[in-house]
């Protein structure tokens, strides 16, 4: 299937396929659709062309903090504060263009050592990056003047006096090319060569993250969900490691036809920006249940941003290291489990034995409680207490149980309802298991722990 | 590190010497040199190679299980880290986790994590910090399934963040076995799973097999299948009851009474 993209009833943009087929930029619907029968068309979208070029500006904050749009289609970055901490202007080049890939889109990369220039050379044939200023004149000077024009007017006034590129622009007499085509070609150029300044409003890190992605078809898998979804994760790991922050939760949006969209709140045991991290927790929460429907849209929003510092390597140990591996295990096993399925242990200071222990977050909460003096205590406890069988006045399990100590009065909570009064005792059964049973005075016996 | 580089240099040297029929071969042998220990100490110590009769010579990364008794029977005098050990009991309540809690405790004390896995009941924190474990260090997995405890088993021993793991399983098969034995010996953790006794017809991959009966006055532990000579007599092991520290008859005693005819408290 092949795609386009339409403004104003003509061809704005296409893919690969249809540009095979013949189909190019600027030519009529009609036309294209003569030439490319099964073509699918979306209106052009400039809200969603400029989230997505802001999207790119966001990680590429990760290079620069100087980063700016160029609208429509072009972000410009200075980088040369962050040549030698990148491995140099191609080693950087590759990164970026990489990484933009791996977001999802195609670049055209050009450097110079002007921020106009720059953007001119974007619109060469070949990738130039030129770190010198008699470089970027000489590439300019070869470039076609169609690439300057911004009006149509001076272009066809151009190529009538038989102006085909910029060096020969260049030869024309200053004045009378600026009272014939106006100040702004001249303006242009001249911040091109550096001769004039080019006061630039840079790119602001937006507060929160969100993106979306429209799938070009229905999908129903979790893997290919997962593929869409990475480009949205990288995206937010950009943004993350630009403003050095982390998240503790993220929530994907999965958009269907007609159902009412699905919301995945995904958890953090510690704050994270890694995206191969995201990646592999929501593959968790996927692969836990089926959808609900096919999705046509996916999107991630993440809010509340906390300060994440650089990783140090450490001089003595791996402390860290194991507890960062700690809280991914956490995250990992709470994905896939869920939530309660994974707790700490605590102590609690109360005398009944339901709640002289509490439930914690593993790894988190690392304060220690003072063990209240107790008498033994099993080291099972059976939840709910079970009710044991009795005959003549004797509790069984598997035969009569022996007292062996007791009885340990626990008596306490009149204050909160959930009073208890019962006499514990430690019992052992006939094939010598310790237990730890109770009665409340009159009733009848419970099994609430096991000595292991 | 230098171990490696010696290799690669003798490996480089033989395929220079060698006709251009045996280079393969030969290439193929030198990528598994940076796999594979390069001395004979190392095969020992990695224990791919079981040598007979030498008890404790060989030395294996184990932890003090607090039974000096014990101690002198297991290879390395000691729990085994990085290799599966099988417990196989009958009963509940006879004090087969009080087996394992001294190597818990120094483990925690240490700052060491350690996972419950599937406990058949809950573990009770007051108990637990009585036996010295420090419940900082102590998570609790209850998954839903058989197999979540599996793949549970498997995600915590890979992420190497955890030094100890006690497991039980009613019911897994050899070939899920198997996997857990693998996992195990890749990490450095200690890993123990507690199965039920029927389990000891059955044939495991694991490294160390214990069987626990409870005896009048503590825990007879028969080693059913360790790495190196075993001895077939069981060990009587004073383990601690909660009877003892009350100060009351002792449980033989208890038991020599007639049930019926004690007195009934309260």
């Amino acid at each position: 299937m092949s795609w386009a993209i339409a403004e104003d009833r003509r061809v704005f943009a296409c893919d690969a396929q249809a540009e095979s087929l013949g189909v190019r930029a600027g030519m009529g619907l009609a036309a294209a659709w003569a030439l490319a029968p099964g073509l699918q068309l979306r209106a052009r979208d400039p809200a969603a062309e400029r989230a997505a070029l802001e999207g790119v500006a966001a990680w590429l904050c990760r290079f620069t903090p100087a980063v700016s749009l160029e609208l429509p289609h072009g972000v410009l970055a200075e980088v040369h504060g962050s040549l030698r901490r990148f491995g140099g202007l191609r080693a950087l080049a590759a990164q970026i263009r990489g990484g933009v890939a791996a977001l999802g889109f195609s670049t055209r990369l050009a450097a110079a050592p002007s921020a106009r220039g720059a953007w001119l050379l974007s619109f060469a044939e070949t990738e130039l990056l030129l770190e010198d200023a008699f470089a970027l004149r000489d590439a300019l000077e070869r470039l076609p003047i169609e690439i300057l024009c911004t009006s149509e007017e001076a272009r066809v006034l151009l190529s009538r006096v038989g102006i085909r590129t910029v060096r020969a622009l260049l030869g024309l007499p200053r004045a009378g090319v600026a009272r014939r085509l106006g100040p702004a070609l001249l303006e242009q150029l001249d911040r091109a060569l550096g001769r004039e300044p080019e006061p630039r409003r840079f790119f602001v890190l937006p507060e929160r993250f969100a993106a979306a992605l429209e799938l070009p078809a229905e999908v129903e898998h979790a893997e290919a969900l997962l593929f869409a979804l990475r480009r949205l994760l990288l995206q937010l790991e950009g943004l993350l490691s630009a403003r050095q922050s982390g998240i503790r939760q993220f929530l994907v949006v999965l958009g269907h036809r007609r159902l009412a969209p699905t919301r995945i709140e995904v958890g953090l045991a510690s704050p994270g920006r890694d995206a191969g991290r995201f990646l592999e927790l929501l593959r968790e929460r996927l692969s836990g249940h089926a959808l609900a429907a096919p999705v046509e849209a996916v999107r991630v929003e993440a809010d509340r941003f906390v300060p994440l510092e650089g990783k140090t390597a450490g001089l003595f140990g791996d402390a860290r290291e194991d507890a960062e591996a700690w809280h991914r295990l956490v995250e990992r096993l709470q994905a896939r489990l869920g939530e309660d399925a994974v707790h700490g242990l605590g102590l609690n200071p109360d005398y009944r034995p339901e709640r002289t222990w509490r439930r914690r977050p593993p790894g988190e909460d690392r304060s220690a409680t003072e063990n209240l003096a107790f008498g033994p205590r099993p080291l099972w406890l059976v939840e709910p207490p079970r009710a044991l069988e009795e005959r003549g006045g004797i509790p069984q399990q598997n035969g009569p149980l022996v007292m062996l100590a007791g009885p340990e009065r626990i008596e306490s909570g009149w204050w909160d309802g959930a009073e208890i009064k019962r006499d514990y005792f430690i019992a052992c059964s006939t094939n010598t298991a310790l237990l730890w049973i109770y009665r409340e005075p009159g009733g009848r016996w419970y099994l609430h722990g096991i000595f292991a | 590190m230098g171990r490696f580089r010696d290799g690669h240099r003798i490996g480089a040297r033989l395929v220079r010497a060698r006709s251009t029929v045996y280079k393969y071969s030969i290439r193929l042998l030198i990528d598994r040199v940076t796999v594979l220990p390069a001395t004979l100490e190392d095969l020992f110590r990695r224990q791919r190679v079981w040598r007979g009769g030498r008890r404790a010579a060989i030395a294996v990364p184990a932890l003090p299980s607090g039974f000096p008794v014990l101690d002198r029977q297991l290879p390395g005098g000691g729990w085994p880290s990085g290799a599966l050990t099988e417990i196989l009991t009958a009963l509940e309540g006879g004090g087969e986790l009080q087996l394992v809690l001294p190597p818990l405790a120094s483990l925690t004390a240490a700052g060491r994590r350690i996972v419950w896995l599937a406990p058949p009941h809950l573990p009770f924190a007051p108990a637990l910090a009585a036996a010295g474990i420090d419940l900082r260090n102590v998570a609790l997995v209850r998954p839903p399934g058989r197999r979540e405890v599996l793949w549970a088993a498997e995600q915590v021993l890979r992420a190497r963040a955890c030094h100890a793991l006690l497991l039980w399983c009613r019911e897994v098969r050899y070939a899920e076995l198997r996997r857990l034995a693998v996992a195990a010996d890749a990490s450095q953790a200690l890993v123990v799973l507690f199965r039920p006794l029927q389990a000891m017809q059955m044939s495991s991959p694991a490294a160390l097999r214990l069987v626990l009966a409870s005896a009048a006055d503590g825990l007879d532990v028969r080693i059913l299948k360790c790495r190196g000579p075993r001895s077939e007599a069981p060990l009587r092991l004073r383990v601690n009851r909660p009877v003892h520290a009350l100060d009351r008859p002792s449980l033989a005693a208890a038991r020599a009474r007639d049930p019926v005819a004690q007195p009934c408290p309260a």
